[in-house]
């Protein structure tokens, strides 16, 4: 028994492993922890936040899924021996899953749920003659005889079919979790749905499953749908919108994460450094940093990016694949952008330490001789923590962004690499196309939205639940008491109105 | 006569939280043309709120929900916005706490004045000119014609405050709230200030609303006087009556909970708990679960105004004629009840816990693109002082005179530039760090704002146990052997007890805390790893009264069991009276007295010291006093006055101050001071200053 596919692991997927595990590590530690646990407790009492998480972990679990790598085998039939042969190309668990989309490749743009292509073709008639007309798509909605009539209709029941089974996922998970959730705290399970539905859960789970039914239905009449029609529609070669939209995810991420993980040692350590150790080391972190700021970004990244690429068409016997020195482009994006954008964060790090170092606490421990490995990672880590989080965060958006923008400078991923940057860069011509192609550009912006949206929201829930000087209480607050007096005699005092107006806006 | 502001039943709330909090809660008032008017409370008590309500000015979060505000009969929160724009600033002004906050940085202060003028009294060019020269002269701004185009950053503290005032007066108000007008200010400028605002309103006749916490000042300024507690007024009396026979309960343990030099040897009277939280509902008498003589009623039913004597009327169920007058004699015999007195040891300090001979800590300045040095700070400037084991030594002075760096520079928190510091017979100045760490444990500091000194991501027994584990106290037997035989884990538990907090609080965060129970825990945290020295860096200055005295009576209950010495660094005088056996005054990074408590402030020679202890405001009902006046503000350490530092200040200057610093004087084997007044320790010519010191 041979293996019908061969394991590849990618740099970035083995970082994104080594994340995952690190993460995974960081769950079971806080678990034990009471103290620790408490924070993220507070996280759990935010609406807006697990709503966002909600959201998150799709976008995760699709970026994950596209991260499992491997070669399928391939059929040898040449001389019937046992040599098991491999593809040449990588495909990714979201690819078989995908596999529909991926394969069904139209000859050129398609509008979402078109049954035909977006531009005219001259054919040649049985008779001799030609006509232009837009031909019929291979794929979408191939199953229909006359698109014309049946088009809306068809994609409507698909749809609604696709979110109805959305739905019914939906509510076996609700009655799930209000199973498990009774069970926990051993009361009746219609008690508490109807507690989750008032919202007197101490986790928000009306808000989750809000965004989760949301979500559901979404996903469920896309599936149905996209098996059928291009529900994005098809870009210039053809091939579908949804899906590219699917793939950038990881790219995505992949730059929002691992790049803020190349930026975060040097920002944090030379930065606190030049605020805690001052004198000298402050003045070369600071030469440091405002030369390498004065130097501009894109030019600094090209150059890197070129003697990059020129190396590896130099040697192309070190990759085995296109996939592999794709990815090691984004491995070496990620580093380069790593190494260019950690000057302003450490800029904000140098002036916060700056200030807390002369809080009378780090007097305190300097009193006690603690040592200065110990107040940096004791009390001035965890007092600039936040900062480290806004700041990652709001870079997430920007590097997806400067992601694009280097694509269409042609020093961003690998032209094979599908990401929101290629995406838009392509979008740039045919926003200038008549008849315009819009849906490209929407998708991915769309998509980028969602998902830098879901993030600063979740972070901000974040940075409440661990700056202890914020408070946070469960959902419910007290709704507050206002214009009493107003109320009380409207009549005799036609001024009061309008002065406790102004007084209270 | 009509009242100017009448203030009936006001209701102020503050949406932020859960539950709304009643920051003011039926708060009456009046204020009559030109008196002064005090309203006293502690933090948190309302009284904020009261003045901003006034102004309308509340935070977005604020709300006035009843009642009216009427000056002269119009009632202010009938007033459109716009209307009340004529208000601010025109009838009414207000000067706030922090002068360094209240003027706008960038723009002039002859602007600043301006724009009330402007908005007010529509006056432009020359006229505008005249009338904020006119303006500066009157709040006492010398050379204001040349002043009046510069920035706030080129004013002092008390200069600052002048322009406050002087912003507040433009619009020549009826009715003045001065906001802790003081609070920020060293006692000497609070003088200048306080004098300033007396002359102020006898000459312009307007009424002022003073708001503070400070019985001393209230007991200098006020004709009336209201107590607030916890958003409403439970006292208002003359200021005779009050400080003759403070009725309220509260009022009572205000005062008791003063330190000073004649209750030196018991414990100062705390006011048990903390102030109520204002989003509670209550029921009775706001003060009752602090209240040593509440029974059933207070705590059922809230009390109604009773009249104690005319002009003198109580929110208490003591003096309610119904209740008849039992409890009357108990307020008087509880006040005699001795509090947990303390041994009061005769001072005998034989052995030198810590020497600091001639420190001096200069901070360079920079200048320029190679950051020459091109100055120095002379922050301290060749201090010496011993403080015997056991014993305490307190050193005053105003803010900038450089108390705090000589608290740093012992604990080498701050290299100094010269000196020895010898503690327990090693030097100190120039041992290597990890030396240095060794002896770290021996000496301790406390802080002056409870609200920095605690790393707020840090759990209590964090904090602890942080110097603990970073000078491995765990592993040695402990010295004091409070805490040495206890298992590990306990020890915290231990601290905290010793402090007076429960040993639950141990896994709480410092934001948790009030004031008064962080400065415990600061206390606990330098306790931990049992040292000898405490140096206490203002401890009490940011807390109130009552929470003083609990924070004064924990330190002086530990220096009795543990064996403590403090270094006291303070501008507090009644505290040092309280506290010290000794105290050492500092004045431009030089201390120029120097003895026992008794000595110094009962019978001081520097002229500085003279005036420091006269400006001080009394809690008494006829000071028999005579205020020295300092005009000035002290100069800058990096570039002190040639000679004594003291003479652009001092009264009796004379021509040999200007050229030499004295030597110094001695009067006794403890008491010396440095000044040309008396005899020079070489100075033959000492004559003619023994003359000069009779005119003192």
């Amino acid at each position: 028994m041979t293996m019908l596919f061969k394991p590849v692991i990618l740099w970035t997927d083995s970082l994104i492993y080594l994340l995952v595990i690190v993460v995974l590590a960081f769950v079971w530690h806080v678990r034990r922890n009471e103290h620790m646990l408490a924070p993220w407790r507070r996280v759990g009492h935010s609406a807006s936040g697990m709503a966002a998480l909600t959201v998150l972990v799709f976008f995760i679990a699709v970026g994950l899924l596209d991260t499992v790598h491997f070669r399928p085998a391939v059929e040898n039939n040449d001389n019937g021996n046992s040599e098991k042969v491999y593809s040449v190309e990588v495909l990714s668990l979201l690819d078989i899953i995908a596999a529909p989309l991926r394969t069904r490749v139209e000859k050129t743009y398609s509008a979402p749920f078109a049954a035909h292509l977006y531009a005219r073709e001259t054919i040649e008639l049985p008779d001799g003659g030609q006509i232009r007309e837009f031909p019929r798509l291979q794929f979408g909605g191939a199953h229909l005889q006359n698109p014309e009539a049946q088009l809306t209709a068809d994609v409507t029941w698909r749809a609604a079919a696709g979110a109805g089974l959305g739905v019914f996922v939906w509510c076996v998970l609700v009655i799930l979790l209000s199973a498990s959730l009774a069970h926990r705290d051993n009361v009746g399970v219609l008690y508490t749905l109807s507690a989750i539905r008032r919202g007197a859960t101490e986790i928000p789970w009306n808000a989750v499953l809000v965004t989760l039914v949301l979500i559901l239905s979404l996903l469920g009449a896309a599936l149905a749908l996209s098996v059928h029609y291009h529900i994005l529609g098809t870009d210039k070669v053809g091939q579908d919108v949804f899906y590219q939209s699917l793939k950038s995810i990881r790219t995505g991420l992949v730059i929002g994460t691992l790049t803020t993980l190349m930026m975060l040692p040097f920002a944090l350590l030379l930065g606190i450094m030049a605020g805690y150790f001052r004198g000298w080391v402050d003045d070369v972190i600071q030469y440091i940093y405002t030369t390498l700021s004065s130097i501009p970004g894109v030019l600094l990244i090209a150059a890197a990016v070129l003697m990059m690429q020129v190396y590896m068409e130099t040697h192309p016997e070190l990759f085995d694949t296109i996939a592999a020195r794709a990815d090691l482009r984004l491995l070496f994006l990620c580093i380069i952008l790593g190494v260019t954008s950690w000057t302003g964060l450490c800029r904000l790090l140098r002036g916060e330490t700056l200030k807390l170092r002369e809080m009378e606490y780090i007097q305190a421990a300097h009193a006690f001789g603690v040592s200065h490995w110990r107040i940096i990672s004791r009390h001035i880590l965890p007092n600039v923590m936040h900062i480290v989080l806004i700041a990652t965060v709001m870079d997430f958006s920007g590097l997806v962004l400067a992601e694009a923008v280097l694509s269409y400078v042609g020093v961003g991923v690998d032209p094979s690499t599908i990401s929101f940057g290629t995406m838009i860069n392509a979008a740039r011509l045919e926003m200038a196309r008549e008849p315009m192609v819009w849906w490209a550009l929407l998708s991915a912006f769309g998509f980028m939205f969602a998902l830098v949206l879901s993030a600063n929201l979740f972070a901000d829930a974040v940075q409440d639940a661990f700056n202890p000087r914020v408070r946070t209480w469960p959902v419910k607050a007290g709704k507050p008491y206002r214009r009493k007096r107003q109320e009380e005699d409207p009549e005799t005092k036609p001024n009061a109105a309008t002065a406790k107006d102004v007084i209270s806006p | 006569m009509s009242p100017l502001l009448q203030i009936d039943n006001l209701e102020t709330i503050l949406h932020t939280g859960t539950t709304p909090v009643r920051a003011v809660d039926g708060l009456t008032l009046q204020i009559m043309q030109g008196e002064t008017f005090a309203l006293l409370g502690e933090s948190g008590c309302g009284k904020s709120m009261t003045a901003l309500s006034i102004m309308r000015l509340l935070p977005e979060v604020g709300e006035i929900v009843a009642g009216s505000i009427r000056i002269g009969g119009e009632d202010l929160l009938l007033l459109p916005e716009a209307a009340m724009r004529n208000v601010r600033g025109k009838r009414i002004s207000m000067i706030f706490q922090e002068p360094m906050l209240s003027l706008n940085p960038v723009m002039t202060v002859a602007e600043q004045i301006s724009e009330v003028l402007r908005r007010h009294f529509n006056l432009r060019g020359e006229a505008e000119q005249q009338r904020v020269l006119e303006i500066l002269n009157q709040v006492g701004i010398p050379d204001a014609a040349r002043r009046m185009t510069e920035y706030p950053f080129q004013f002092s503290g008390g200069m600052k405050q002048r322009v406050m005032i002087a912003i507040a007066l433009a619009g020549e108000p009826e009715l003045l709230i001065a906001d802790e007008p003081t609070t920020a200010l060293d006692v000497t400028i609070q003088a200048q200030v306080l004098d300033l605002m007396r002359d102020l309103q006898q000459r312009n006749g307007m009424a002022i609303l003073l708001i503070t916490h400070d019985l001393g000042v209230v007991a200098e300024m006020a004709q009336r006087v209201a107590v607030m507690y916890a958003g409403e007024i439970i006292e208002t009396a003359t200021r005779t009556e009050f400080f003759r026979s403070p009725a309220h309960p509260y009022s009572c343990k205000l005062f008791a909970s003063l330190p000073g030099k004649t209750k030196r040897d018991q414990g100062l009277a705390v006011i048990s708990g903390s102030v109520p939280p204002l989003s509670r509902e209550f029921i009775g008498c706001r003060f009752a679960d602090r209240c040593d003589h509440a029974w059933d009623l207070c705590r059922t039913t809230a009390p109604e105004w009773s009249l104690v004597a005319t002009d003198h009327q109580v929110r208490c169920h003591l003096f309610n004629q119904n209740s008849g007058s039992r409890i009357q004699d108990s307020i008087k015999a509880a006040e005699v009840l001795p509090q947990a007195a303390f041994k009061s040891q005769p001072a005998i300090f034989n052995s030198e816990l810590l020497r600091v001979t001639d420190l001096k800590v200069h901070f360079p300045i920079h200048k320029g693109l190679m950051k020459r040095v091109t100055g120095h700070v002379k922050a301290v400037d060749g201090v010496s002082l011993t403080i015997p084991q056991g014993g305490t030594l307190a050193l005053v002075g105003e803010s900038g005179c450089g108390k705090t760096t000589v608290g740093k520079g012992i604990l080498q928190l701050i290299a100094p530039t010269a000196g020895s510091v010898c503690y327990d017979g090693l030097e100190l100045v120039g041992l290597e760090r990890k030396q240095l760490r060794e002896k770290r444990a021996e000496f301790q500091i406390i802080f002056q704002d409870p609200y920095s000194s605690l790393n707020p991501r840090m759990r209590i027994v964090d904090i602890i146990e942080e110097g603990m584990d970073a000078l491995n106290v765990k592993d040695k037997v402990g010295r004091v052997g409070h805490q040495s035989a206890l298992p590990a884990g306990k020890e915290v538990d231990a601290l905290l007890q010793r402090v007076g907090l429960p040993p639950e609080t141990k896994w709480r965060y410092p934001h948790e805390f009030s004031g008064g129970q962080r400065q415990r825990i600061a206390i606990a945290r330098a306790l931990a790893v049992n040292p000898r020295l405490l140096i206490c860096d203002e401890p009490t200055s940011a807390l109130d009264v009552s929470v003083q005295a609990q924070i004064l009576n924990l330190l002086k209950e530990l220096q009795d069991s543990l064996g403590l010495a403090y270094l006291f660094i303070t501008h507090n005088i009644s505290v040092v009276e309280y506290l010290a056996d000794e105290v050492a005054v500092m004045y431009l990074g030089r201390i120029v007295e120097w003895g026992s408590v008794d000595e110094v402030l009962g019978n001081p020679k520097h002229p500085y010291t003279q005036a420091l202890l006269s400006a001080v405001p009394v809690v008494e009902l006829n000071p028999k006093r005579e205020v020295i006046r300092l005009h000035g503000d002290l100069p800058s350490p990096a570039n002190p006055p040639a000679g004594c530092h003291f003479h652009p200040r001092c009264p009796h200057a004379m021509p040999v101050c200007h050229e030499t610093y004295p030597g110094s004087s001695n009067f006794s084997s403890t008491h010396t001071t440095r000044c040309h007044l008396y005899p020079q320790p070489q100075n033959t010519s000492t004559l003619q200053q023994k003359n000069a010191r009779t005119t003192v």
